[in-house]
């Protein structure tokens, strides 16, 4: 039986609800506990109100719950904000005395009196966790621990005062607080990483052998640039700020044509004026690989919110017609492993890759395990060696694959021209039509002919369910959630991570015996919807669109398919 | 290395007088002086009829989109260190819709060189003011004549800290090969601001016109000076200065990162990254 529970700390944006978050976060899983994490936070640097959502559970949490059973408030707003998503039988805590708030049905803890007999308002957040410590029912040491090492980088005073707030805390807690509904009964620890999903993204790039990144910063890709950096220095990687996408997307192209895996990130708005490099990259066949980290839209949109909207733009970015390939992970696994495989086919096929995740996939923090050893990095370029005895070299040799065997700059002994005008084998600007027809033949059908026998299956569940679900992307743990908790229902699911080439052979296969399809999008236009019935014919009989900025959770999505049964059976 | 050592089998498609013509041989003679051989000089280019330049010499060629050569060549240059990499581009290319590539890689200050055909129109778009073009001058689509300020590239350049800023003038092949050699030679970005006719489309800016305004430098001219190369910069309209018009040694991008104390970057092994430690601090 799963039991588990949601806390959520909200507060004002700069009270640092990330920080205490994150180490409340190791602490779970550190005892053993499943967590799902989701920060939602508003465009802004202080003020307004963000919650950080930790969802703790005995059996693996993929994604959010609607109701809140603890919220740790840490400004009188969020207790008005957030009590009507209190759940039966939860708690708000909060300084009364401090917010001047008459409301009876709200454990009261002095946060502010606490704190500021440490020195600062600042250890607030110490306080909180030594609170929620005391609710769970985990050791205080654990926490001292954890405490030691998120503030590693301060004085030791700092840490001092931070552990004593927080043991204040949890005393005060132990001894107001006499329920037990959210003890935890800890399990087995194992050894398990904690991260989101750009985490997962920066690692699997770290692992690929990206060699150079480059972006301009964009929410919410930003944090990719900041993994990548932080290892830096151990991985030898060079990392640059752009002047703009225009210049990320073109210096990554340059760095990949002298012979480095690349990479650069952004999102729907950076990506906008990344096209023309992604044509490049087409027609010049130099590999490249683009997250697409996407944002509510069009324009500036919802910057810190979450949407998959962009699949018919990333689908069609760039001008005419060249092979590509889109990965659309849904779990942070899923976005480790297929960042390098983004790597291999793009270095392969010597295309753009893109991966499509959103601000949902790219914030939210789960506990994983990862087996970086499980891929095999293998070149496809003609090795140092093998370049010795290159002496006439044609960069787009015609070849029955469409895959010209690449030379890298300097390594062999003749010279590579690269051209983004339509071009002869060696390179040189042409205007014959007969060499046209075989550059398109080469670069759009034979790439793409080779990419399908390589297309990432659908994950599917239950799959000779009645009705099956339809998904890519972010929504993997909401439809996995919905379909584990519906048991009354024959309800099963097909989640895409690559939607191009279109995994159209396996899709049919499952679709074909369900007797009901539901698209499950964060969009309003039913973009995968429309993508399934040109390439398969099958159309979705419902959709369940959500673009309000906010990500599903399962709740949400059972209450929809109540009604969706609902409606069919009245 | 020889001429013949660089010889394309590609042949210029450029009208017959055109100013190119000039910056090619001047960039052939300074190719062949550095003795580096074809395959280890990567030549890149936007769009636009300099940008073609790279298919008419034997060395690695890059020719990517309009306006963008340079984060293609500075990129290039990170990747692989050892690569001698040189821009040919032109004022539409270079100063127009590549100008923010401009400002930021003079900041970014990366090991290149880049060769401006400035001819002050555009010409492969068939005769549109360029972002130099004479204020007056009536074209097609300025019928009043053009009334914006043109930019001035070398004072331009100058102010923004450019390491090194070069005018020179494509009928005097010598001296611009000169030019660019130095300007190869220096470590860190530098810019050759190239005088270059435009014999079907620039009626104004003629052979004769810049042969009667340009002079060269005196030898005594001291190009470290900023507030004199500033004054040099800003002569234009009676007397055009050729010459290194200001010169000052800065660190490159390639010192502060440190990359020249490691392999080039192509030549890490990536097949074996084990990125355990990277992953302990997830745990």
């Amino acid at each position: 039986m799963r039991k588990e529970f949601t806390i959520t700390i909200t507060g004002e944006a700069g009270q640092g609800m990330q920080t205490i978050g994150m180490v409340l976060c190791g602490l779970f899983k550190n005892t053993g506990c499943h967590i799902f994490a989701n920060q939602d936070y508003m465009s802004r640097i202080r003020g307004g109100n963000n919650f950080f959502q930790i969802r703790i559970s005995n059996t693996p949490a993929y994604t959010l719950r609607q109701k809140f059973d603890i919220v740790v408030a840490l400004d009188k707003n969020s207790v008005e904000i957030h009590k009507h998503k209190l759940a039966k039988n939860g708690i708000i805590i909060a300084d009364k005395k401090q917010f001047k708030i008459l409301q009876d049905d709200i454990f009261d803890v002095p946060f502010y009196d606490i704190a500021k007999k440490y020195g600062s308002e600042i250890f607030i957040n110490s306080v909180a966790c030594g609170v929620v410590l005391s609710i769970t029912g985990i050791d205080f040491k654990i926490l001292e621990d954890s405490l030691k090492q998120a503030f590693s980088d301060k004085t030791t005073q700092i840490i001092e005062n931070n552990i004593a707030s927080a043991k204040q805390g949890y005393d005060f807690t132990t001894q107001e607080y006499k329920q037990d509904t959210y003890k935890i009964v800890c399990c087995r620890p194992t050894k398990k990483f904690l991260m989101n999903g750009n985490d997962a993204i920066a690692l699997g790039a770290i692992k690929a052998g990206c060699k150079f990144y480059t972006a301009y910063p964009m929410t919410p890709s930003t944090s990719i640039m900041n993994v990548i950096a932080h290892f830096a220095k151990n991985y030898n990687i060079v990392i640059e700020q752009a002047e703009d996408e225009i210049a990320a997307i073109n210096m990554a192209i340059g760095a990949s044509f002298a012979g480095v895996r690349s990479m650069s990130g952004t999102s729907g708005g950076g990506l906008a004026l990344m096209v023309e490099g992604v044509s490049l990259s087409g027609m010049t066949e130099t590999p490249v690989v683009i997250v697409d980290a996407q944002r509510p839209a069009p324009a500036t949109g919802f910057p810190t919110r979450t949407e998959q909207a962009d699949l018919n733009f990333v689908l069609h970015s760039g001008h005419g017609e060249f092979a590509r390939a889109i990965f659309t992970p849904g779990t942070i696994e899923q976005a480790f492993y297929l960042t390098i495989k983004a790597f291999d086919i793009a270095e392969k096929y010597q295309i753009p890759v893109f991966i499509m995740t959103d601000q949902h996939l790219a914030d939210s923090y789960r506990d994983v395990i990862l087996d970086p050893n499980s891929m095999i990095t293998k070149r496809h370029i003609i090795g140092k060696d093998e370049s010795e005895g290159v002496n006439s070299y044609k960069r787009y040799t015609l070849t029955e694959n469409g895959i010209s065997p690449r030379a890298i700059p300097s390594w062999i002994k003749g010279v590579i021209y690269v051209d983004s005008d339509e071009h002869t084998e060696e390179g040189h600007i042409t205007e014959d039509a007969e060499i046209r027809n075989r550059m398109v033949e080469k670069r759009f059908y034979k790439k793409m002919k080779g990419l399908m026998q390589e297309v990432q299956s659908p994950e599917t569940y239950n799959e000779d369910a009645e009705i099956i679900l339809v998904g890519f992307g972010s929504t993997y743990g909401v439809l996995k959630e919905a379909c584990e908790n519906f048991k009354e229902k024959s309800l099963g699911f097909l989640h895409l991570s690559q939607v191009w080439p279109f995994p159209s052979s396996g899709v049919i296969s499952v679709l074909m015996k369900a007797k009901t399809i539901v698209n499950v999008e964060n969009n309003a236009g039913s973009q995968l919807g429309n993508l399934l019935f040109s390439q398969t014919g099958i159309k979705p009989d419902a959709s369940i669109l959500k673009f309000d900025g906010r990500p599903f959770d399962v709740d949400y999505l059972m209450e929809k398919l109540e009604k969706l049964w609902s409606k069919k059976t009245s | 290395m020889e001429q013949k050592d660089f010889l394309s089998s590609d042949s210029p498609t450029w009208c017959p007088g055109c100013g190119n013509f000039g910056v090619l041989t001047a960039l052939k003679k300074a190719i062949v002086n550095i003795n580096k051989e074809p395959k280890d000089i990567l030549l890149v280019s936007g769009i636009g009829q300099a940008a073609k330049l790279p298919h008419y010499i034997k060395c690695n060629c890059f020719n990517g989109l309009h306006g963008r050569a340079l984060p293609v060549a500075v990129a290039a240059k990170i990747a692989n260190h050892k690569l001698t990499v040189i821009v040919t581009t032109g004022d539409g290319d270079c100063y127009g819709e590549g100008g923010n590539h401009l400002l930021h890689n003079i900041r970014r200050n990366v090991d290149i060189t880049v060769i401006v055909h400035n001819n002050q129109i555009y010409g492969l778009t068939k005769g549109q003011a360029s972002p130099t073009t004479d204020i007056g001058y009536v074209t097609q689509f300025q019928p009043q004549g053009v009334f914006e300020e043109p930019l001035h590239p070398v004072s331009m350049a100058i102010s923004l800290g450019c390491g090194f800023v070069a005018r020179g003038y494509s009928a005097d092949t010598k001296h611009l090969s000169w030019l660019i050699g130095e300007a190869i030679r220096y470590k860190g970005f530098s810019l050759v601001d190239v005088l270059q006719p435009c014999v079907v489309f620039n009626k104004k800016n003629t052979y004769q016109w810049y042969s009667e305004k340009a002079y060269k430098l005196e030898p005594s001219y001291d190009s470290s000076d900023k507030v004199l190369a500033l004054q040099k910069a800003d002569e234009w309209d009676n007397k055009i200065p050729l010459g290194i018009i200001y010169k000052k040694q800065k660190q490159t991008f390639e010192e502060k990162t440190g990359l020249y104390n490691l392999p080039p970057l192509i030549e890490q092994d990536i097949e074996n990254i084990d990125i355990t430690i990277a992953l302990e601090e997830f745990k």
